[in-house]
């Protein structure tokens, strides 16, 4: 008998049930079709505007650094002005996400973009997110051809777009997004819900930023995106 | 890794004379506990979000065969592979075979107590494939040859001191001259050494907090982004997870998500939560090229169905060990395995056996905090009644306390010879009990007077003064 059989059946004998059980069969697929939707806190119920203001606040609390602007255009000075701001090199990593490719990147004729997925040098990495989530200030961004995952974790800086109209008052109302965008039981290879900077509290539960992620996370809510 | 819970008094004594460890657990009683209760206080929706995800897991270990199916099902379809270990040696075997499918010398892991139950790097090491802890805590126990004791702070018994002593031992390449007097330094060269290690693994490791059914995803829950690198730089990805990580979907998940991390550290969320699922897609330009979940039972399905069940539906955050006293006492290593604290206490008797792990449910004090803070309301101090139970009807606990407990029980059933006799043991005691009104030693409480005097009663039994106090009350009524 295979492992899988093997623990199957037990657990089967365990909970008292056949394999042919239909009535729990149908219940389970029920509830995989329509999943039942829980406690939803109120905090982040919000109007549009109050909503962001939330989230960049929620964000703000979890060290993340957040600045609006105020047109997708305006993002790769607003980027610039960063770097400057941290002394770093004029110079970013970023997938061929199309919400990044159509900014004016080349207008700045200082800064270096580089294409493609992140290497262990590059120091900072732009991203896209899908969404926002206010309750916590959470970003959440999904791997794809042109998103590759490790620009969101090698790089030092981070710094990530988000539409304000994106961001989403809880969690669940992104999870329904992402099942609209990829269909039902569907998902690409990663999703990943960042808030905040990287950390640990591994030595004397002292918190310090900047662990094996990014140290700092900076990011840019577009209102007329 | 070896057990040591059936010396667990022997342990406790050398923890609590242990003045370094000590120091270290100042750090759980002051830092844990304050920050989850702010956390809880700021959401006024937790108490509902604890009778949701209880229902919620209550619900999947019902039918758990059915999801575990469904499951596997979308993992497959997401192009990944799923292995089924019934025990630990299972597991490793598993492990250890894509390892060398995949020409493995070294690997990195993610923070994984799974692992850590089923002896993962020791077993991989003798085998010739080099595991890489990459978690901060993790590294620091790996370069000391310890194991974790904590679950979520695997490195909460030592000092700054003892891991300055440690990184010069083992970063002998490194300047001599360098200063890593601050907390700051030490982390920032786990972070230069680890990252060259994530670069030279072919496979890495991880564990999992949930493993989704609706869509075959497994979901890590981190703060460094260690676990994230470990599983997207190598070319095949592993998840080691127990069965009971099920969830039905990602609404559950969301529920689940709000109590964790606030329970565990008292953030709201933690930094990084990933879901994978399956390996890179064509056009990734990154992600593994190998996706392998390892579907760990090891003593689980033994669980279901009996007294024990509910405590499959813990969900690691630690939260019951940030508060217990014993825990804050003696420190994790004390329990003698993998899982320390008031779950330990109840999840290592299931899966070693209460004749070895027996102590473990008898060392706590019942004073309820680990189930008033437990997210998924677990009965822990109801739990581990059912192991002293089971003890006592086995006849594991010493002779003296069985024929102890069998007198008290006489005693105790027949109450009128109980009052009898206690109304001529207590006015004795307190003949005897001297000026200072305690004692310093008594007969057959050698236990008690050992370490602290046990107070003289009054000269009257409880039966006989509720009687005057009744008799007081009738008289000033008339």
């Amino acid at each position: 008998m295979s492992g899988r059989e093997a623990i199957l059946n037990k657990v089967r004998a365990a909970i008292g049930t056949a394999p042919e059980d239909a009535a729990r069969a149908k219940i389970v697929k029920k509830r995989l079709a329509n999943p039942p939707v829980g406690v939803i806190p109120a905090r982040g119920q919000l109007p549009e505007e109050e909503r962001v203001a939330l989230f960049c606040l929620m964000a703000a609390k979890v060290s993340a650094t957040v600045e609006r602007v105020r047109k997708p255009g305006d993002v790769p000075k607003t980027v610039a002005a960063y770097l400057r701001s941290r002394n770093l090199p004029a110079s970013v990593r970023m997938g061929a996400d199309e919400r990044l490719e159509t900014m004016p990147w080349k207008a700045l004729k200082s800064l270096e973009v580089k294409h493609g997925p992140a290497t262990a040098d590059d120091e900072v990495g732009v991203s896209h997110a899908i969404a926002g989530v206010a309750e916590t200030g959470t970003v959440v961004l999904h791997s794809g051809g042109a998103n590759p995952t490790t620009v969101n974790f090698l790089p030092e800086h981070h710094i990530v777009v988000v539409d304000a109209k994106e961001i989403a008052g809880d969690l669940e109302s992104v999870f329904a997004r992402l099942r609209q965008t990829f269909g039902k039981g569907k998902m690409p290879r990663t999703v990943n819900l960042i808030t905040g900077p990287s950390r640990s509290g591994d030595i004397e539960q002292k918190l310090l930023l900047g662990a094996h992620g990014p140290r700092a996370l900076h990011l840019i809510v577009v209102d007329g995106g | 890794m070896q057990i040591t819970s059936p010396a667990f008094k022997e342990n406790a004594r050398r923890a609590l004379s242990d003045a370094q460890l000590q120091k270290a657990l100042g750090h759980v009683r002051s830092g844990f506990i304050d920050k989850r209760q702010y956390a809880v206080e700021a959401l006024p929706e937790f108490d509902a979000l604890r009778d949701s995800a209880r229902a919620i897991k209550d619900h999947t270990l019902a039918h758990l065969d059915l999801y575990l199916e469904a499951y596997e099902e979308k993992v497959k379809k997401a192009g990944g592979y799923v292995h089924w270990a019934e025990t630990a040696a299972d597991a490793r075997n598993v492990i250890l075979e894509i390892c060398r499918a995949a020409g493995a010398r070294t690997v990195t892991k993610g923070k994984s107590m799974i692992t850590e139950e089923i002896g993962l790097n020791e077993f991989l090491e003798k085998e010739g494939v080099r595991p890489v802890e990459t978690d901060l805590g993790e590294y620091i126990i790996q370069l000391r040859g310890e194991h974790p004791s904590h679950i979520i702070a695997p490195a909460v018994h030592l000092t700054r001191d003892q891991v300055e002593a440690d990184f010069r031992r083992a970063h002998d390449h490194l300047p001599v001259a360098r200063d890593l007097s601050e907390p700051e330094s030490l982390l920032g060269e786990a972070r230069r050494v680890l990252r060259y290690q994530y670069f030279q693994a072919d496979v890495g490791i991880t564990g999992a907090n949930f493993l989704v059914a609706e869509t075959g995803s497994s979901i890590i829950v981190t703060n460094e982004g260690n676990g994230d690198l470990t599983q997207i730089l190598p070319r095949v990805h592993v998840v080691v997870a127990s069965i009971e990580k099920i969830v039905p979907t990602l609404e559950d998940v969301s529920q689940i998500l709000r109590l964790l991390a606030r329970s565990a550290t008292g953030q709201d969320m933690s930094v990084y939560t990933t879901l994978s699922t399956g390996p890179r897609r064509p056009g990734d330009p990154d992600g593994p090229d190998e996706y392998h979940v390892v579907l760990v039972d090891n003593g689980r399905s033994s669980m279901l169905g009996t007294e024990f069940q509910d405590m499959l539906r813990c969900i690691r955050c630690g939260a019951c060990m940030n508060h217990c006293p014993v825990y804050h006492a003696v420190g994790g290593h004390a329990y003698g395995w993998v899982y320390p604290g008031p779950m330990g206490a109840v999840l290592t008797p299931s899966l070693v056996g209460v004749d070895k792990a027996g102590h473990l449910p008898n060392a706590s004090t019942f004073c309820g905090r680990c189930e008033a803070v437990c997210p998924m309301r677990i009965p822990l101090p109801k739990m581990m009644r059912h192991w002293r139970e089971r003890e006592f009807s086995r006849g594991l606990n010493p002779a003296t306390q069985r024929y102890g407990l069998r007198a008290w029980a006489m005693f105790a059933r027949r109450p009128k010879l109980y009052r009898l006799a206690s109304s001529f043991g207590i006015p004795l005691l307190s003949f005897f009990k001297g000026r200072k009104g305690s004692f310093r030693y008594l007969p057959l409480a050698g236990g008690w007077t050992r370490h602290r005097e046990m107070p003289a009663p009054e000269g009257r039994t409880f039966m006989q003064q509720w009687r005057d106090r009744d008799a007081q009350k009738q008289e000033a009524r008339a």
